[in-house]
């Protein structure tokens, strides 16, 4: 428990990724693997249940402080998160705290709580709270709290691990992949060297574009003649390699982790193709020969699934694998193969597979750069973002460069602007966490009707936090503070006066929000002191880039 | 109570009309009784000033040059209409006081406390309670979460933290506000550890406090000449405005620098990380929760008046225990009773 302790406060404590690495390489080295196994699990998503209800915690923590209800909910909204609360809140008079190892804590501790009743569990938290460090009271708190969230993304822990077992990264990902039960057997299989079954896994680091930021009129200047280039629609999904090799198949994302799991369709899309076969595209929802808003896509991403495969377990199989590029074909690397070579490949090999779920992303043509641009503007009735230019001689490199060789030219994302609205600040909420007692969580509201109309108020549509600097929060805290019209709970309603420009990458409908609307990657792309609230825009402003989008669409 | 209040919330600030004098005003007024020099307390272009002897001598260096301040010591009475006056020490920053107010008349007596802390504080005058019917309480931490650890404890892990940036040939700075809590930190450095440097607007303030014979470690200017001396090793007291200046990244050593932020806010870990710094101490020169409730309880009031932070919680968990308890607005606030907290990290850490 307090080897745990020190590894959560120290993680907490820095905001830098590198040292978070050797934290987690010091503590996964040195721990043994009955304790090492459970805190990977809790690191890696596998997290223990909730065994003490929050109302249990909140009626504990009442008693044992003296301090009322309604003055520990005062306490946590100011904290911003619940177990720190507790922590601070109860008497300090441990402050050595305990040695138990983690694995017996969890076991007699936590897990036995679970079953206990109510009475039992009050006194239950009393006597371990009694023994514990104001740190290892929190740490105890988001154990039983069900909820425990350490501020490491998995791929920092799956990179630490490949360090401590001398694997590479693609591998530890891979044996992770599926999730991981706390078990101290497990664990040290999975620090064991790479052998066979490593190897048929391992995807090839994906070659990125850079951002072309150019005028149109520079592009003959920039990037020569058009023709030299293959051009094609930049589409909102997620990139991935389909990887199929010793009749096994799996889908890696380009975050590097698998996602076989949640496109089952994808995978047997394997089944089609040669051993020894890479494919490398973009993952999509496609309905009625279009694809569908990034917002379909998410949910499937989110579906938790079982690390085995099951076909059929999704209601109508409809994703499908965009491919652009071929990287591996009978089992050889064709990265050094020209962009125009591996097309000619690809398109074989797509057209031999026949599986409905690979589609061929197809080129599209445009003489002049002038020609090209005008598609590119279109790109949004296509449900894409804009488009991918690709040199015909282009190799697949690795990761993107930071200066484009004009030898090797490589690969550019033609992206359209990102939409935008001018909108007004309607609710305010303090931020969680690192951002915790400033008002830093914004509700942005539209005008539902045009000003001829007195009574049209403003609706709700977006919800931003970021894209303001430090000194901009502080004062849009402070005008929260001072022109609060109304409190929902911790949200505040505040005077309509601040005007907004919102950008968002893309515009979809909703039920589920008031407005009928829902906007993909909302941030404030700057204040405008310069606007009074009723220049701001209207319901009919979001229903136009709406219907230019699904116009082309339908 | 049947009349007006002996001291009555103005468009101004707190106003005592049987003296006729406000008290830590917040436009210039004609007489202002001044608690303490921070800025929030502290209005230049008043007529004339009432302060502590301590109080004074940083007043001076706060308000409008050529200032009229008087100065009033502690624990004497003074008659000021139909009231009489007296100065306790609040143990926040030298020369703070609390102002009690006795009408002359009718001897119903109100303290206003000001900013206090109930800590000793080797670097002013300690605290002490007074006994009033009406008390005005801050309640900048007026939450049972902020309970402060024994400033030993503190201290040690502050000093610690030098020490191990030191051993690394990190330099150290801490950034603190320039009056109070900039020689609250030099108080409880140990100089043995290497040296120290203050940054330019710390300098007049320790000047102050060296004329009211607090004892403050050895410290150097921290600017080009001594960046030699100071790299590495050497621990710096800023004011938050200098982080990521030139200025600043001159002392950088070896290994770089460490940064840390010492407050009472620095208590929740949300607050701790939303400041660019690598650390931070939780030591403050204002009461915690206990510190409050101990200091209405030993005032013996029957009524509670309570301003600043947390003033609505603080009110009536007092209203639970059965006082009388009311919020008290401060400048900061539009809407009565909301917390302005980040102005009081202000006036505890910056301004």
């Amino acid at each position: 428990m307090k080897r745990f302790t020190d590894l959560y406060t120290a993680l907490d404590a820095t905001t830098r990724t590198g040292e978070k690495e050797r934290l987690l390489v010091e503590y996964f080295s040195s721990t043994p693997p009955e304790d090492a196994s459970i805190v990977l699990a809790i690191l890696t998503g596998n997290r223990p249940k909730r065994a003490v209800k929050t109302p249990v915690l909140r009626r504990a923590v009442s008693e044992m402080s003296g301090v009322p209800p309604w003055l520990v909910a005062e306490c946590y909204e100011q904290v911003g998160d619940f177990s720190e609360t507790i922590a601070l809140l109860l008497p300090d008079d441990c402050p050595a705290g305990t040695d138990e190892p983690l694995h017996r804590f969890v076991r007699e501790r936590i897990g036995a709580m679970a079953g206990l009743s109510e009475e039992t569990q009050v006194m239950a938290l009393r006597e371990t709270w009694s023994g514990l460090s104001r740190e290892q009271k929190l740490v105890f708190h988001k154990l039983i709290g069900g909820s425990f969230r350490v501020g490491v993304q998995k791929k920092l822990v799956v990179r630490a691990l490949a360090t401590v077992a001398g694997v590479e990264l693609a591998v530890m990902d891979h044996r992770l992949a599926g999730g991981f039960a706390p078990d101290a057997e497990a664990y040290e299989t999975l620090l064991r060297t790479e052998d066979e079954t490593d190897n048929a896994a391992r995807p090839y680091p994906f070659f990125l574009a850079h951002q072309l930021d150019a005028p149109e009129e520079g592009l003959d200047a920039a990037l020569g003649d058009p023709r030299v280039w293959i051009a094609e629609y930049k589409w909102d999904g997620v990139r991935a390699q389909l990887i199929r090799r010793a009749g096994q198949t799996l889908l890696w994302s380009r975050g590097e982790a698998i996602i076989s799991g949640q496109f089952p369709e994808l995978v047997s899309i394997g089944r089609s193709l040669d051993d020894g076969t890479v494919l490398d595209g973009e993952v999509l929802i496609w309905r009625d020969d279009s694809p569908r808003p990034f917002a379909e896509l998410q949910q499937r991403l989110n579906r938790k699934v079982a690390p085995v495969v099951q076909p059929g377990l999704f209601d109508r199989d409809e994703a499908v694998l965009v491919a652009f590029d071929i990287i591996e074909a009978g089992g050889e690397d064709l990265r050094s193969l020209p962009l125009q070579a591996r097309r000619e490949k690809l398109i074989e090999t797509v057209e031999r597979s026949g599986d409905p779920a690979l589609r061929l992303s197809e080129p599209v043509r445009g003489e002049t750069w002038e020609a090209l641009a005008k598609i590119r503007a279109g790109a949004r009735s296509r449900g894409a973002e804009g488009l991918m230019l690709k040199h015909r001689l282009s190799l697949y490199g690795v990761g993107r460069r930071k200066n484009p060789d004009p030898a090797d030219p490589g690969w550019w994302k033609w992206k359209l602007d990102p939409y935008s609205v001018e909108c007004v600040l309607i609710y305010a909420q303090a931020g969680s966490g690192r951002r915790s007692g400033l008002y830093t969580d914004y509700t942005f509201g539209v005008w539902s009707d045009g000003p001829e109309k007195p009574e049209r108020e403003l609706v709700p549509f977006a919800k931003a936090y970021s894209g303001l600097t430090q000194e901009e929060i502080e004062k849009v805290d402070r005008f929260v503070r001072a022109n609060t019209t109304g409190r929902m709970g911790p949200v505040r309603q505040v005077k309509p006066e601040l005007v907004f420009e919102l950008g968002f990458e893309g515009i979809g409908r909703s039920d589920r929000h008031r407005s009928g609307i829902a906007v993909r990657f909302p941030r404030m792309l700057r204040w405008r002191t310069d606007k009074k609230p009723e220049d701001a825009d209207t319901m009919a402003a979001l229903e136009a880039l709406l219907s230019a989008q699904d116009g082309g669409r339908a | 109570m049947g009349s007006a209040p002996l001291v009555e919330v103005t468009g101004d600030g707190l106003f005592c009309r049987a003296a006729g004098c406000h008290i830590d005003p917040w436009k210039p007024v004609e007489r202002a009784i001044v608690t303490h020099a921070h800025a929030d307390h502290a209005t230049p272009g008043c007529g004339r000033y009432l302060a502590s002897p301590t109080g004074k001598i940083v007043l001076a260096r706060r308000v409008h040059a050529g200032a009229a301040i008087d100065a009033v010591g502690f624990g004497e009475t003074i008659e000021m209409g139909d009231a009489r006056l007296t100065l306790f020490p609040a143990g926040h920053i030298l020369g703070s006081a609390q102002v009690r107010i006795e009408h002359a008349k009718t001897g119903e007596t109100w303290v206003i406390t000001g900013d206090y802390k109930t800590r000793p504080d080797p670097t002013c005058e300690a605290f002490e309670p007074v006994r009033c019917h009406t008390l005005l309480t801050e309640s900048t931490f007026g939450l049972p979460i902020y309970r402060w650890d024994p400033d030993e404890l503190v201290k040690a892990q502050i000093n610690a933290w030098w020490r191990e940036n030191s051993d690394e040939g990190r330099t150290s700075v801490v950034f603190a506000y320039a009056l109070g809590k900039a020689q609250r930190v030099l108080g409880a450095l140990e100089a043995s550890i290497g040296p120290i440097g203050v940054h330019g607007a710390v300098l007049p303030l320790n000047e102050a406090y060296a004329e009211a014979g607090i004892a403050l470690p050895e410290t150097v200017h921290a600017n080009k000449e001594t960046a030699g001396e100071l790299k590495g090793r050497g621990l710096i007291v800023a004011p938050p405005s200098a982080a990521g200046t030139p200025w600043l990244r001159r002392f950088a050593g070896p290994g770089g620098m460490s940064t840390a932020m010492v407050s009472g806010w620095m208590r929740v870990r949300g607050r701790r990380r939303w400041r660019p710094v690598d650390r931070g101490f939780v030591l403050s020169d204002h009461a915690d929760w206990p510190g409050l409730l101990e200091t209405v309880r030993e005032s013996g009031a029957e009524r509670v008046g309570v301003t600043h932070g947390s003033s609505r919680q603080l009110a009536r968990y007092l209203s639970e225990q059965g006082l009388e308890s009311f919020v008290v607005p401060t400048r900061y606030e539009g809407e009565l009773g909301t917390e302005r907290e980040e102005e009081q990290a202000g006036s505890e850490a910056e301004q």
